[in-house]
């Protein structure tokens, strides 16, 4: 089982980054574990289209949940297309939002929740 | 002889300048570039007839053809295209139709298909011998610039076209400016229009363009205008006063030319300071 999550920094420290496509790291969490990873989102600063490469990487990262605060709406077609579990966590830090999805009391992203870019 | 009408604030008054130009010479091209929000037409009130669609291509992914290289991807630089383990996913709407992924595709995969971003519409004044072509984008259209190009396809080089072009400084504006032969800068006289000249005169100088200023609303504000241009050896063209008739005229959507004939005249000044800068190759 692997999670991402958005954050501003590296560890389980970091506080969570609310936007799903140009935040700064994924921040990879294993629940079981508590093996962490943090990889630097390569597309933060992109001029246009970042939600599309941000939801390549993680996919490429072979995770099954990603908790943010936000996900646009070509972000969030590839996501669920690869079967990636959405979830709301927008304040806090990346080690909280682990506990808190452990606890089951995450709301689901179930439609893009913020506008993005237009794509289709 | 082509003719830019830009700014780098906006409502400054370029769409005032360009139509009362256009009226003030006669046998003239308007062109409405500023495709987002075209107006030029609520002066002129022409009726207008739709030319054509402006198209652009974007790959369509043939998935029997499809190996899953991802090339297509890595080529795309504005993330058009997404490749993933299982499949691939177009997002038209990020797509500036360069081609790019259809000459990498080692499968013969993509093929292009073309979709509507916006029209070009015409109308004809009979009386003035203007010709008015407007191009409007789609709403939640991104792009802007293949609507322009595409208008500006209709300028007919045996006359003068007059370009109304966006305010900013962005891609839009380079796309109406970028192929004249003059570009107007028209401005107000306060802090918010000088800032918003000073980055102007930098995208005109960096296209090359000859240039000079219209200092509209004149009489308001301060004379941190004036200076710059002063200082910066840039032609002042014409000064529009802030005045209450000009200001009805427009509240009503009149061109004060056709009320003020003494106008016309200066604009018609304006126009030959400007062939003559441009004949002499001075200013640029």
């Amino acid at each position: 089982m692997k999670i991402c999550v958005t954050a501003k920094d590296t560890g389980l420290e970091a506080p969570v980054d609310p936007h799903f496509g140009r935040c700064k790291y994924f921040v990879m969490v294993d629940p079981d574990t508590m093996e962490v990873l943090s990889v630097e989102n390569g597309v933060s600063s992109a001029s246009g289209g970042a939600g599309v490469q941000a939801a390549q990487q993680v996919i490429g990262e072979g995770v099954d949940v990603l908790i943010t605060g936000s996900v646009g709406p070509n972000a969030f077609s590839l996501l669920s297309s690869e079967n990636v579990g959405m979830r709301i966590f927008s304040a806090g830090s990346v080690g909280e939002a682990i506990e808190a999805y452990r606890s089951d009391s995450l709301e689901t992203i179930e439609e893009a929740n913020s506008p993005g870019k237009p794509g289709k | 002889m082509r003719i830019a009408i830009a700014s780098g604030k906006g409502g400054t008054g370029k769409t005032t300048v360009a139509v009362n130009l256009a009226l003030a010479l006669g046998s003239a091209q308007l062109l409405d570039c500023d495709v987002e929000e075209p107006n030029c037409n609520l002066f002129l009130g022409f009726g207008l007839e739709k030319q054509e669609d402006v198209l652009i291509s974007f790959p369509e992914i043939d998935k029997d053809k499809c190996t899953l290289c991802g090339r297509c991807a890595d080529i795309c630089q504005f993330n058009a295209i997404a490749a993933l383990p299982k499949s691939v996913m177009v997002f038209p709407k990020l797509c500036h139709g360069c081609g790019g992924c259809s000459l990498v595709c080692p499968d013969g995969a993509i093929s292009e298909a073309a979709r509507s971003i916006g029209m070009i519409e015409r109308g004809i004044d009979e009386s003035f011998n203007i010709e008015l072509f407007q191009g409007t984008l789609d709403i939640s259209e991104p792009m802007a610039s293949p609507v322009i190009r595409q208008l500006q396809e209709h300028i007919d080089d045996s006359t003068v076209a007059i370009i109304d072009s966006p305010p900013g400084t962005a891609c839009p504006v380079i796309a109406s400016v970028a192929e004249m032969d003059y570009c107007v800068l028209v401005t107000e006289p306060t802090p918010f229009g000088l800032n918003d000249l000073v980055l102007a005169v930098a995208v005109v100088k960096q296209l090359g363009i000859p240039f000079g200023v219209v200092i509209n609303r004149h009489g308001v504000g301060d004379d941190g205008v004036e200076q710059y241009c002063q200082n910066e050896a840039i032609p002042v063209l014409m000064k529009i006063p802030f005045d209450r008739d000009i200001a009805v005229l427009y509240s009503k959507g009149t061109p004060f030319v056709k009320q003020m004939p003494e106008w016309g005249s200066k604009f018609r000044e304006m126009y030959r300071d400007i062939c003559e800068c441009v004949s002499s190759g001075v200013g640029v």
